[in-house]
C-alpha cells in the first residue's frame, strides 16, 4: 500500500461497520449510485443475496429478521429502488421488525436538483421508520451503523433507513471518525415501579375468571418461555394474536386460540367474558377489538404489559399499566407468585372446556378443503419448520390450523396485511435457518405480487417448499363481497392464471398438483422428502370461508360462524 | 384545552420536520411554534403551543418522546412559567388617530420602531392576553400587518 493511501473507501467503511454488527448476509438489488459499494462487496466476507426485485429485498431481510430475531439488512438504489422498498418498510414497522434498510442516493452535490434516479427517500419514509440517517461525510459512517443497529433492535424494534449518496460510498482515502454512538435523545423505555408486580399479583389472586392475551411483544422479548410458565403456574388459559401464534405451543392444553375478527369462538367469548385480563406486548389492534376499544373486555380489570409507553391507554382504558420488556416483568411477575395465590379458576375452566367443545373448528373431510391441507403439513412437517405465509384466506386458515410450537417459526405481514410477502420472507427465513425446513403457504392471488422471486429460489437452490391454495379468485376480498355486499363479486376473478406447476417447472423447481383430498398426504409428504424448492398446487373451491368471521364493527362475541 | 410543551431537540437539518409530521398525522394543528438554538448550540428549544384534549396530547407527548431527535419533552401547561410573545405590529395613523394610538402603545408599554407617513410600526412583548387586547385596542384605528412570533416559556425557580 502507497504511503498516501492511508484510509478506506466510503464503501468499505460501511461494509466493514456492517460486519462489526455481525451481519453475514444482506438482500439486495443494484443500480448506478450503488456501483462503488456493489464493487467493494466482492471483496467483503458478507454474502449478497440478488432477489428480483426490491419489495424482495425487504420482505426478505423481514423474514429473516422474524425467523432469527437478528436484525435484517437490505439494500436497494436510488429513486425507483427506494420507493419499491417502502411497502417493506412499511410492513416492519407496523409489526415492530427490526431491519437496517440501505438505500442509494445521488451524489451530495446533486441533492434536491431531480437529478435522474432522485427521490427524497428520508421524507418519503419519515413515518414509517423508527428513525432514519442521511449519510453526508463517509467519516461518519461506523457511528451511523452502530446508532442504526442499536435502534432498529432495541425498545420496540422496527426499521431504520440510511441513505448513502454515491460520493459518500466512492470517496477514497477516508479515515473514519470512532464509531461512539451520539444518542443523547434515544430513550429504551424500561420498567421503574416495583409496586406495580404486586398489583398484578394481587389481581392474579383475586380473580375467577382471568385471560393471558399474547402478542408480538412477546416474540420480541423471547418471552414464550415465561408466558408457558405462567400459564401453567396460574393455570391461565392464554389467547393470542396473530402476531403472537406460537407464544404458547399449539395444542398446548392452556391455549384457547387466536382472538379477534378470525379468532376461535373459544378465545373471543372468554375476552369478553374474563374478571382480569393480562395483555402482554399488544396493542390492542382493531383487528382483535373491532374498532371497539372501549366495548373490549369490559367485565375485565386490564393490566397492560409493553415496552412502548405510547401504546398505554392508546385503545383501551387499562388499570394496571407497566411500561418494560415483556420477558423481564413476567418473570418478576413469577418470583413474587406465591404458590398459595393461584387464582380459583376450575369453573371458569369448566366454562372454557364446554366453549372448546361446542365451538371447535371444524371442517368437512369429504372434499379437498385448504383446512385439511394445512392440518395435513402440520402432521408430516417436523417441529423445526418455518412457516410464512401471504396475506388473505391462506393465512388465516394457516394461523387457525397449524400446528406452530415456537413463534419464531411463523412470519407473517400481520399489522400490514401485505400481499406479496410471504415467498420472498421464505428466501429470507431459509437463509437465517439453512438447516431448517422453510414451507411457504399461499394463495395464487398473494404469489402473483411476488411469483419473480422463484428466479431468487432458483438461482439459490433453496430447497423452499410452497403450498399453494389456489381457488382462482381473491378469496378474502370474495368472501367479504358474498357476505357483506349482498354477493356482488366485484374484480375478484383471477382469470388467466398461469398453470402453476408449469411455471415452477420453468424455474427447475418439482411441480405437483392436487385436486383431491386422497393425494394430499401423498403429495405433501413428496415435497417435504424432495431435496429442492417444490410447489403443490391444491384446486381448492372459491366458496371456502374463512370462519369464525366477526363483522367490522361488531362486537366480537357476534361471530358468524357457519 | 390549550397545551405549552417545551421540547429540547437536536440542533440539526430535518428535526422540525419530524416533529412537526408527528402533529400533522394526528390531524392536530399547531397553535403556535418557537424554535432556536438554547445554552448548548446542539440542543434547540422548541416552544409548541397546541390545541387537544389531554389524553390525546399525552400520547402526543409519548410520541415524541419517541423521537430519536428528541432529548426531552415537558408539559408545561399548569405550571409556574413566564411566558412572552413579541410582537411587531403595523398602524394606519392619521392626524386625527395619531396621538390616541401613541396614547394606546404607550399604555400597553410598546415602542414605535418604525414610523412612516402614514403608519408606524410598533414593538410589543407579553403573555398572550396582552397582545390580543393591544391588537383589538388599535384594530378600529387601522391595523395593517400583524407579525407574532409565538409563546415561548420557561419554569419560574423555586424561590
Amino acid at each position: 500500500m502507497s504511503e498516501e493511501k492511508k484510509g478506506l473507501k466510503g464503501a468499505t467503511i460501511l461494509l466493514n461497520a456492517l460486519h462489526q454488527e455481525g451481519v453475514d448476509v444482506i438482500f439486495g438489488y443494484p443500480g448506478g449510485v450503488l456501483l462503488p459499494l456493489y464493487d467493494a462487496l466482492l471483496d467483503s466476507p458478507i454474502r449478497h443475496v440478488l432477489a428480483r426485485h426490491e419489495q424482495g429485498v425487504v420482505y426478505a431481510a423481514d423474514g429473516y429478521s422474524r425467523v432469527s430475531g437478528k436484525v435484517g439488512v437490505c439494500l436497494a438504489t436510488s429513486g425507483p429502488g427506494a420507493t419499491n422498498v417502502v411497502t417493506g418498510i412499511a410492513n416492519a414497522y407496523s409489526d415492530s421488525i427490526p431491519l437496517v434498510v440501505l438505500t442509494g442516493q445521488v451524489s451530495t452535490s446533486s441533492l434536491g436538483s431531480d437529478s435522474f434516479q432522485e427521490v427524497d427517500i428520508i421524507g418519503i419514509t419519515m413515518p414509517i421508520t423508527k428513525h432514519s440517517y442521511l449519510v453526508k461525510d463517509p467519516r461518519d459512517l461506523p457511528r451511523i451503523v452502530k446508532e442504526a443497529f442499536y435502534i432498529a433492535r432495541t425498545g420496540r424494534p422496527g426499521p431504520v433507513l440510511i441513505d448513502l449518496p454515491k460520493d459518500v460510498l466512492a470517496k477514497e482515502n477516508v479515515e473514519p471518525f470512532p464509531s461512539d454512538m451520539k444518542l443523547k435523545g434515544y430513550k429504551v423505555f424500561g420498567r421503574d415501579n416495583n409496586s406495580k408486580i404486586e398489583e398484578v399479583v394481587k389481581a392474579l389472586s383475586d380473580c375467577k375468571k382471568p385471560v393471558l392475551y399474547a402478542g408480538g411483544g412477546v416474540v420480541t422479548a423471547g418471552a414464550e418461555g415465561a408466558i408457558r410458565q405462567l400459564a401453567e403456574k396460574a393455570d391461565l388459559p392464554v389467547v393470542t394474536t396473530l402476531m403472537g401464534v406460537g407464544s404458547l405451543p399449539f395444542g398446548h392444553p392452556n391455549l384457547l386460540g387466536m382472538v379477534g375478527m378470525h379468532g376461535t369462538v373459544t378465545a373471543n367469548y372468554a375476552v369478553d367474558d374474563c374478571d382480569l385480563l393480562i395483555a402482554v406486548g399488544v396493542r390492542f389492534d382493531d383487528r382483535v377489538t373491532s374498532g371497539l376499544g372501549h366495548r373490549f373486555a369490559t367485565k375485565a380489570k386490564v393490566i397492560h404489559i409493553d415496552i412502548d409507553p405510547v401504546e398505554i391507554s392508546k385503545v383501551v382504558k387499562t388499570n394496571i399499566q407497566i411500561v418494560g420488556d415483556a420477558r423481564k416483568v413476567l418473570e418478576e411477575v413469577l418470583e413474587s407468585l406465591p404458590d398459595s395465590t393461584v387464582p380459583q379458576v376450575t369453573e371458569w375452566w369448566t366454562r372454557l372446556r364446554v366453549w372448546k367443545k361446542d365451538h371447535a373448528l371444524s371442517y368437512d373431510l369429504n372434499r379437498l378443503t385448504p383446512q385439511m391441507v394445512i392440518e395435513c403439513l402440520g402432521e408430516l412437517a417436523s417441529e423445526n419448520t418455518i412457516i410464512t405465509t401471504d396475506v388473505g384466506q391462506h393465512q388465516m386458515w394457516a394461523a387457525q390450523y397449524y400446528p406452530t410450537t415456537h413463534p419464531r417459526n411463523y412470519a407473517t405481514s400481520c399489522g400490514l396485511g401485505a400481499m406479496g410477502y410471504g415467498l420472498p420472507a421464505a428466501v429470507g427465513a431459509q437463509f437465517a435457518r439453512p438447516d431448517d425446513l422453510v414451507v411457504l403457504i399461499t394463495g395464487d392471488g398473494s404469489l402473483q405480487m411476488s411469483i419473480q422471486e422463484l428466479g431468487t429460489i432458483a438461482q439459490n437452490k433453496l430447497p423452499i417448499k410452497i403450498i399453494l391454495l389456489n381457488n382462482g379468485v381473491l378469496g378474502m376480498v370474495r368472501q367479504w363481497q358474498k357476505t357483506f355486499y349482498e354477493g356482488r363479486l366485484s374484480s375478484i376473478q383471477l382469470e388467466g392464471n398461469p398453470d402453476f406447476v408449469k411455471v415452477a417447472e420453468a424455474y427447475g423447481m418439482l411441480g405437483i398438483n392436487v385436486d383431491s383430498p386422497d393425494q394430499v398426504r401423498t403429495a405433501i409428504s413428496q415435497a417435504i422428502n424432495h431435496p429442492g424448492p417444490v410447489l403443490v398446487n391444491f384446486t381448492i373451491s372459491p366458496d371456502e370461508a374463512v370462519l369464525p368471521l366477526v363483522p367490522p364493527g361488531k362486537e366480537i362475541t357476534e361471530m358468524i360462524v357457519r | 384545552m390549550l397545551h405549552t410543551l417545551a421540547v429540547l431537540v437536536e440542533n440539526h437539518p430535518g428535526v422540525l420536520i419530524r416533529v412537526a409530521g408527528l402533529f400533522a398525522r394526528r390531524g392536530y394543528n399547531i397553535d403556535s411554534l418557537t424554535v432556536c438554538q438554547t445554552e448548548d448550540p446542539e440542543v434547540s428549544r422548541m416552544t409548541i403551543v397546541v390545541n387537544g384534549d389531554d389524553q390525546v396530547i399525552e400520547q402526543v407527548r409519548n410520541q415524541l418522546s419517541k423521537l430519536v431527535v428528541v432529548h426531552s419533552v415537558t408539559d408545561l401547561t399548569g405550571e409556574s412559567v413566564v411566558d412572552r410573545e413579541l410582537a411587531l405590529i403595523r398602524i394606519e395613523v392619521s392626524a386625527e388617530t395619531r396621538s390616541v394610538v401613541l396614547q394606546t402603545v404607550e399604555v400597553f408599554r410598546g415602542r414605535v420602531v418604525d414610523m412612516g407617513r402614514s403608519n408606524i410600526t410598533v414593538e410589543l412583548t407579553g403573555d398572550i392576553a396582552k397582545i390580543d387586547a393591544f391588537v383589538n385596542a388599535i384594530r378600529p384605528y387601522g391595523l395593517l400587518e400583524l407579525v407574532r412570533t409565538g409563546k415561548i416559556a420557561i419554569l419560574r425557580s423555586e424561590v
